[in-house]
Formats: C-alpha cells, sequence, structure tokens
C-alpha cells in the first residue's frame, strides 16, 4: 500500500492535521477528509478551475495538488471566505449578477475573481476574460460572470473610497 | 386590459442563491453514506467484439478491493438485466459481446476509490473481434448488426409492432406524409436537394454522472444526479421485479443536465450492486467517462424541396437518418419528435418525411438540449438560403412569404397556436439592423451574416403532478418532482405558488425530488417544466387556497379576510396543528399521429419557436472566423422570472455555438480520440462574440401558467445554420457539415476553386 504521511497547515483560519496517503489529491482530502463540499472535482486534469482553492494566498487547483504539499501552508476555501453571517463582496456580486445556474462552477470562479480583484482592483474586459479563461462554466452564465466581476470590482472601490 | 402580477414576471434571485455563493449547494456529487463502496468501471476497448473470458484475478488481489463484479454476478440478481426507456436493449454490463468501444464491462468494488480504480486496470479481457458498423447511413443497409433483435418496451403501446424484429439496425422509422410531393415535385419550376450532417457532441455537465444505490431490507434508495426520478423509480421496480413504493429516489441539485443526466444512466447499475454487497455503492463518472454515457445524435440529413419562381415552396422530402450508437436510449423518440417539425417552419401543401433512428458501434445518443430540433435546424435554414441564393431571392423575403402563421397546418396537421414565428423574424432584423447597409469587406477580411429560423414541438403527452402543503402556521410547502439543475425551476415554481396564494416566493420551501413523498413528474426535459409543472403547481395552489377558504368559513371566519392564516388553524384544530393539502394534475390535450402518415390534430402542447442572427468575420488567408455578433430572439410566452429566462436563453445558446464552432467527438476506427475538455472544447470567456444579444418576444401563451411556457432550448435550435449562413455570406462557399472550422471553411474553397 502506498506510504502514508500526516500534514499540518491552516485551513480557513484554523490549524488542523490529517494523516493522508501519497496519492491523494488536496480535492480528495477536502472532500473526504473535512468534509468539505464547497470544492469541487470536476475534469480532475486542471482544465475546468472548479476545484480551485488558496495555498499561500495563490489560487491552485486543488485536483492536480497532491495532499502531501499542503504541509506547513495556508489553505483557504470557499467556505473560508464569508466572515460569519456576511458574504464576502465577490459572493455578493455574483447573487446580485445572478451569476451562475447550476452553481456547480460558482466556488471556482469566485475564487478566482476575488485573487483578480485583489492584483486588479479594475480590471478591463479583455483582462477578465483572460485571467477567468481557466474557467469553465458549462450552464454558460459567461456574461452574468463578467457583470459579477464588475459590480464587485465597484463595491471593493467604493469600500476603498469610504476608507478614510 | 393588463393583468397586474404580484410574484411572476418579477425577476427575482434564486431561492438557493446564497448556498450556491457559499459552496453549501446539496450535489449528490460528495454524498456519503456509511459503509459505502466505490465502484469504478472498467470498459471494453474495442467497438464491436465477442467477450471470450475475463480475468478478474489481478484485480481481486488487490488489497482493499471487496469485489470485481461481471455481468454473470448482475444476473444473480437481476435475472433480466436489460434496461432503457424505448427499447430494453443495454445490459447492466456487457453480456456476451460489447457494442461500443468504452462500454461497462465490469466493475470493482473498494472502499477507497483508487484502489478501485487501480484494481480495474488490471483485468484482462480476451475479446474476439467482430465488423463494426459507424455511420448512420452505412447502418441502414448494413449486414453488421448491432443487435440481434430489437426490443421495445412494453411501456410503449406504440412501438409493440417492432418486438422481435430482426436483421435490421433500424430501430424505429417515423413518417409522415401530407398532400403528394412527388406531384409538387413534378409540377415545381425547380428542384433543390442537399444533405447536411451534423456530428456527435456531448453534455459535459461541471457534475459528471453521479449515483448511489442503497439497499436497506426490502427497500432500495436511490441517491442520484437524475432528471427524471419518477422514471428512475418506474424502471429500477421493473428490473427488481419489486413495486413501485419499495423504491425511493432521491434528487438533490444537479451540477448540469442538459438531457443527459434523463432516463437510467447509472441508476441500475449502482442498483445491482448495492443488491449483490448489501451496502450503499457509488459510481462517479470521470469526465472522460462521461463520453461514453451518453451523446447527442449525429445525423445525415437529405432535404429536397421544389419551388417555383415566385418563391413558392411546393414540396419538401426530408430523409433523416439518426446515429443513435449502441444502445436506443431515447433515440426513437427524437427521432418521432424532431422528425415531424423537420421541414422547418414553412407553410407547405405537400410534405413527406422519413425520420430513423439506427444503431451502431458508437457510445449512445440520448436527449441534449433540442430534442434533434438543432440537427434538423441545421439542415432546412441552411437549404433555405442555399436556395435563396441560387434563384437570386432575399433571404429573408424567401422565408417570409413561406412561414407559417397561426391558425395554419403545420405538416402534421396540428394548426399553429400562439407561435411567435414572424414577430419573432421581426425583432431579430430589427436588432440585427438588417435593412442598414452591411460592410462585408475586402481583401483578406471578409464579412458576411446570416439568419435562421427555428421551432420544436414538445413531447406529449406527458404529466405533472403538483401538491401545495399549507402549515398550521400559514407557511407553505411545495412538493414537486421537477430537478432544478440550474434552469431555476424552483424560484419559477414558488413564483407561481405565490402569485396564486397571495405569497412572498421566497418564503415558499421546495421540496425536492423525493419519490416517497413528492408526486409524479415525467421527467425534467424539453422545455416542459414550466408549461406543464407550472400549471400543476398553480392548480395545486387554487386547489389549497380553495379548501383554506372552505377552512376558514368552517370556523365561522370570513374567507378573505386579513386574518392571519394561523388563527384558521387554531380555531378549528384548538391549537396550531392540521394541514390544508393541495392537489393539482396536468396532462396537456394530445392526439396520436397516425402511424402512417403522422398526422394528428394535437401534435404538441405548443411550441417552441427562436430565431437566430450572426454576424462573422473571415480571414480568407488562413480561413480563422470570428462570430462578432450573434443575436437570439425566442418565443417563451410570458417570461414568469425574466433574468432567469434571460439566461436559460443565454446558457443555452452560448452552448449550443460550442457544437457549432468548436465540439467533435472525433473517431479513429470506433475509439474516442479526443475525451478530456483539452482535446474536447466547450466554450470559455474567451470564446464570448464580441456582442451577445438576447432577448424575448412580447409574447403570450394562452394556455400556459400565467401565460409561459418553456425557455430551456428556444436558442439552440438556429443557431448553427444562422452561423453557417453567415459564413456562407462571407466566403461564397457552403458548408455542409457541422461543426463549423477553419479547417471545413478551407476544404471548402479548396473544392470551389477546383
Ligand atoms: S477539477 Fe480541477 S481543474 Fe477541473
Ligand atoms: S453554473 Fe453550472 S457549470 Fe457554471
Amino acid at each position: 500500500m502506498s506510504d502514508i504521511r500526516t500534514i499540518r497547515f491552516t485551513l480557513n483560519g484554523t490549524k488542523v492535521s490529517k494523516v493522508v496517503e501519497a496519492h491523494e489529491t488536496v480535492v480528495d482530502v477536502l472532500t473526504r477528509k473535512f468534509d468539505l463540499s464547497g470544492t469541487r472535482e470536476s475534469c480532475r486534469q486542471g482544465l475546468c478551475g472548479c476545484c480551485t482553492i488558496y495555498v499561500d494566498s495563490n489560487p491552485v487547483s486543488s485536483c492536480l495538488m497532491l495532499a502531501w504539499f499542503l504541509d506547513g501552508t495556508d489553505v483557504r476555501t470557499i467556505e473560508g471566505l464569508a466572515d460569519g453571517d456576511t458574504l464576502d463582496p465577490v459572493q455578493e456580486a455574483f447573487i446580485e449578477a445572478g451569476a451562475f445556474q447550476c452553481g456547480f462552477c460558482t466556488s471556482g470562479f469566485i475564487m478566482m475573481v476575488k485573487h483578480l480583484l485583489s492584483e486588479n482592483p479594475d480590471p478591463s474586459d479583455e483582462e477578465i476574460r483572460h485571467r477567468l479563461a481557466g474557467n469553465l462554466c458549462r450552464c454558460s452564465a459567461y456574461p452574468e460572470i463578467m457583470d459579477a466581476v464588475k459590480i464587485a470590482a465597484a463595491k471593493a472601490r467604493s469600500v476603498a473610497k469610504a476608507r478614510p | 386590459m393588463t393583468e397586474v402580477f404580484t410574484s411572476v414576471g418579477r425577476s427575482i434571485p434564486r431561492l438557493e442563491a446564497r448556498d450556491k455563493v457559499t459552496g453549501r449547494t446539496e450535489y449528490v456529487h460528495h454524498l456519503r453514506l456509511p459503509r459505502m463502496l466505490y465502484g469504478k468501471i472498467f470498459r471494453s476497448a474495442y467497438p464491436h467484439a465477442r467477450i471470450k473470458s475475463v480475468d478478474k484475478s489481478a484485480a481481486e488481489a488487490i488489497e482493499g478491493v471487496f469485489r470485481v463484479v461481471t455481468i454473470d454476478d448482475i444476473r444473480t440478481v437481476i435475472p433480466h438485466p436489460y434496461y432503457g426507456p424505448a427499447f430494453h436493449d443495454q445490459p447492466i454490463l456487457a453480456d456476451g459481446k460489447t457494442r461500443f468501444s468504452g462500454e461497462p464491462l465490469a466493475v470493482v468494488l473498494a472502499e477507497d476509490p483508487s484502489i478501485a480504480e487501480e484494481a480495474a486496470g488490471l483485468i484482462t479481457v480476451e475479446y474476439e473481434e467482430i465488423p463494426a458498423v459507424f455511420d448512420e447511413v452505412e447502418a441502414m443497409t448494413s449486414d453488421v448488426l448491432v443487435h440481434d433483435e430489437l426490443k421495445p418496451a412494453s411501456t410503449f403501446a406504440d412501438l409493440k409492432h417492432l418486438k422481435g424484429r430482426k436483421g435490421t439496425n433500424i430501430a424505429l422509422d417515423h413518417k409522415l406524409l401530407r398532400g403528394d410531393p412527388e406531384a409538387g415535385f413534378a409540377k415545381s419550376d425547380f428542384v433543390f436537394e442537399h444533405v447536411f450532417r451534423s456530428q456527435q457532441v456531448m453534455h459535459t455537465p461541471m457534475e459528471p454522472f453521479v449515483s448511489v444505490a442503497d439497499v436497506t431490507g426490502d427497500r432500495m434508495t436511490l441517491h442520484t444526479a437524475s432528471q427524471g426520478p419518477s422514471f428512475v423509480r418506474i424502471e429500477i421496480a421493473r428490473l427488481l421485479g419489486w413495486p413501485e413504493n419499495r423504491v425511493r429516489v432521491k434528487v438533490p441539485f444537479l451540477g448540469g443536465g442538459f438531457g443527459g443526466k434523463l432516463y437510467i444512466k447509472l441508476e441500475a447499475l449502482v442498483t445491482a450492486l448495492s443488491l449483490l454487497v448489501r451496502r450503499p455503492v457509488k459510481i462517479s463518472l470521470t469526465m472522460e467517462e462521461q463520453f461514453f454515457m451518453v451523446t447527442r445524435h449525429p445525423c445525415t440529413f437529405r432535404i429536397k424541396s421544389g419551388v417555383n419562381k415566385d418563391g413558392k415552396i411546393i414540396a419538401r422530402t426530408c430523409d433523416i437518418a439518426w446515429n443513435g450508437g449502441a444502445y436506443a436510449d431515447i433515440g426513437p423518440r427524437v427521432t418521432q419528435k424532431a422528425g415531424f417539425t423537420s421541414a422547418g417552419p414553412y407553410d407547405i401543401e405537400n410534405v413527406r418525411i422519413r425520420s430513423s433512428a439506427v444503431y451502431t458501434n458508437r457510445p449512445p445518443a440520448g436527449a441534449l438540449r433540442g430534442f434533434g430540433a438543432p440537427q434538423t435546424a441545421w439542415a432546412y435554414e441552411r437549404h433555405m438560403d442555399m436556395i435563396a441564393e441560387e434563384m437570386g431571392l432575399d433571404k429573408v423575403e424567401f422565408r417570409r412569404q413561406n412561414l407559417l402563421r397561426d391558425g395554419r397546418p403545420q405538416a402534421s396537421g396540428t394548426i399553429l397556436v400562439d407561435a411567435a414565428i414572424e414577430k419573432s423574424l421581426d425583432k431579430l432584423l430589427d436588432i440585427m439592423k438588417w435593412n442598414q447597409p452591411f460592410d462585408r469587406g475586402s481583401g483578406r477580411i471578409r464579412r458576411g451574416r446570416g439568419i435562421a429560423v427555428g421551432f420544436k414541438g414538445i413531447t406529449s403527452p406527458t404529466t405533472s403532478v403538483a401538491i401545495v402543503n399549507l402549515y398550521a402556521d400559514g407557511s407553505c410547502g411545495l412538493f414537486i418532482g421537477t430537478v432544478d439543475m440550474g434552469q431555476g425551476s424552483d424560484t419559477v415554481m414558488a413564483q407561481i405558488a405565490g402569485e396564486v396564494l397571495g405569497f412572498d416566493p421566497t418564503t415558499i420551501k421546495v421540496i425536492h425530488s423525493d419519490t416517497d413523498v413528492t408526486p409524479y413528474d415525467m421527467g425534467t426535459l424539453g422545455s416542459r417544466s414550466t408549461f406543464h409543472m407550472g400549471t400543476a403547481v398553480r392548480l395545486a395552489a387554487e386547489d389549497a387556497k380553495k379548501k383554506l377558504a372552505e377552512l376558514a368559513a368552517s370556523v365561522g371566519m370570513v374567507p378573505g379576510s386579513n386574518q392571519p392564516i394561523s388563527e384558521i388553524f387554531e380555531r378549528r384544530y384548538g391549537m396550531r396543528a392540521g394541514n390544508v393539502i393541495g392537489v393539482g394534475s396536468f396532462i396537456p390535450e394530445y392526439q396520436k399521429p397516425d402511424p402512417e402518415t403522422g398526422q394528428s390534430l394535437k401534435v404538441t402542447p405548443f411550441w417552441g419557436v427562436g430565431t437566430n442572427g450572426a454576424e462573422v468575420e473571415v480571414d480568407m488567408e488562413t480561413c480563422q472566423f470570428t462570430v462578432t455578433k450573434l443575436v437570439n430572439v425566442a418565443d417563451i410566452g410570458r417570461p414568469l422570472n425574466p433574468k432567469l429566462a434571460l439566461q436559460q436563453l443565454s446558457g443555452a445558446g452560448i452552448m449550443q455555438y460550442g457544437f457549432t464552432t468548436t465540439e467533435n467527438m472525433i473517431f479513429k476506427e470506433g475509439q474516442l480520440t479526443n475525451a478530456s475538455l483539452a482535446d474536447y472544447k466547450i466554450p470559455g470567456l474567451l470564446d464570448m462574440p464580441r456582442e451577445w444579444i438576447n432577448e424575448f418576444t412580447d409574447s403570450i401563451q394562452h394556455d400556459g401558467p400565467f401565460g409561459g411556457k418553456g425557455a430551456g432550448e428556444t436558442t439552440t435550435i438556429a443557431l448553427s445554420p444562422a452561423i453557417g449562413n453567415a459564413i456562407a455570406d462571407a466566403t461564397g462557399v457552403q458548408l455542409m457539415d457541422l461543426p463549423c472550422t477553419a479547417e471545413s471553411i478551407f476544404q471548402a474553397l479548396k473544392r470551389a476553386k477546383a
């Protein structure tokens, strides 16, 4: 049988540890060992973005990363975005724009959009399209996703402005 | 007089929006049960081969493997392990021979899915290859037989005569005859004949197919990503020989369906496995495996029209072969339903249609957003443009002159009602600015534009039942079998119930499919839910309202007074107790078409109508093309939630845009070569046309709930020919086959030069 190892990392702000096997991917471990269902495996090949999470603040396709490598990292998933009952502005923007149908791809999109806006608070259409090119939505909520990014960007800017 | 609504007609957000953005939506995808085993499918390596022996020993030797299962094991729990909605032709696992490469042949069960996967790779099979047939036209007359005899399901009376038929790959022939087409051709000034082809494509829902079966005692519970829980229960009960009440089918939200997750898919297999091992069993397909589950029919369509000098179409014949792959699935219904509208939305006196479902050694084909209508429109709308081009007629006026209008009989004889075909065309032309000069470009970059008109009938007759439960505190539960797979049915159904009851729709709780508690529904398919289930919900809410008024009267309260509902219950039962239950059941009027002529006074409950327009830019040197503008106009009756309806139009259009330009399952000798999102390209954000416009006509479906009807397929119907027509307009060459690619333009230009 494959090797096992205990990994320790921070998951949505909480220190955790888990015994994982060598072949287990991050999305497997999040789903089966931490009961988090917001991160989803779809293509299993790094092609669809449904499984996007942050590892040390960088967006990662969790279907392509082996869980061993989580040791010592800071992991954030969709479940860690809202602050209690207060949604992240990107989540709010997705509701406002109606930027999903079945919702299966939504976690991945929201993670990617949030990351995009953290790097570029006012992206052009072209930049948005390029940065989200690795996320696929078969329901094709693309026009509404574009709207959501803009709404979220505007929200973030107005919050920034309000700050003294 | 305009009606005033408080609930329908408003763009309220989806009821489940918050769960969807926080990652908490419930899908079968992540369901796990105690003691659950994972199944991993081993698939056949040949498209057509006898299975001489299966060696399971290496797989069984892996530590952690619980069991390796073949059809022989399945037979011990299900003696006749064949299923299907139209024909009982599909074995739960390959039985004696394999009929397509990728067919499930064995399953490994293990507690750890990666062990199951590893072990499945160690199974070896000795095959004896036999000749195979892949092309639908060839299969119609081939000596290679995919099935030895036809096995129609007894549930369909109209297929009975096919029982036991041997020596053919034609599962079903749908015929329609109106007038005398041969005489019509004889007296026409011109006759045109073309052959068009559509390729094989797949749904690729982001949540891949997944089912869990859990047998306990004498009950079977299925948790499955299915669009048709009622059918699953009926078919599983039939396979097991159990009464339906021992089978329970539960469906939460779906991560997309698009017609793929209909009828029986993985459910029969997990049921058999769970019975064998008496533990819960889950099978989740990978993205790659989805390509072997169900696809959209490729088809070859020969269309012939007789036209007079003045542009009047006198006669038309349509010969369509649908490549159903190895198992019929719902293909025979696609053949019929798309067959009868395959002459297009035109008023033609003489029509003959022959639409045939054909078996081949490819992965099975079933329903996919449009039920065959998009493949037929690709042919009839390209054909219209090619005729106009050759005769020098204006493409819009040629259509307008022949368009079907309300009050006129369609080819089936059914009179057209509430089908805003011309209105939709007018609106499209308006948005396209058709009458304004268009810059066609010169030199290397050429531009073109095209339009197309499509329509479809709706599967009939089908039944929906709904229950409205008013609880003693005055809150409301809505029990329906409609599955919300992203189309927003929960929200719209709550809006319909809310409208009748005077409730805020966001306070209504929609109870998801659980066949133990939710009543029968034929399935979430073919744009039927808003019309059928919507009507059932309206009736159920009216029934509840009436009963509540009676209850109020019985305790001396004035019906319609402002007293809270809870008070009625308190007065009646002395405390907050009891329920008021309203039931609504709906089946539309229908007349079975004549088997020889396809004629019927009521073949469809309503019509799906849409027009599409495209502008393209083609680089004449590289043949790369860009769709710069796409416009979709749909008649969906009154939009009950305009925002959600527009999303449906938009999403369906983008999907069809993929089917038009990039998606294509490519086979080499029966082996699928591109079963991955890497090589099978679905649209992403970068592929979106620069201008993307969706609109609906100002229409009302007079017998739909609050004037509404379905919207999930309309924009798919004629989108491909709009693009094909635009490419022809830009380049001067005609594409006959889907998808439209730079290569196909290049080849067409080369042929034109030769
Ligand atoms: S599942 Fe990870 S990118 Fe598709
Ligand atoms: S909302 Fe269904 S896949 Fe994106």
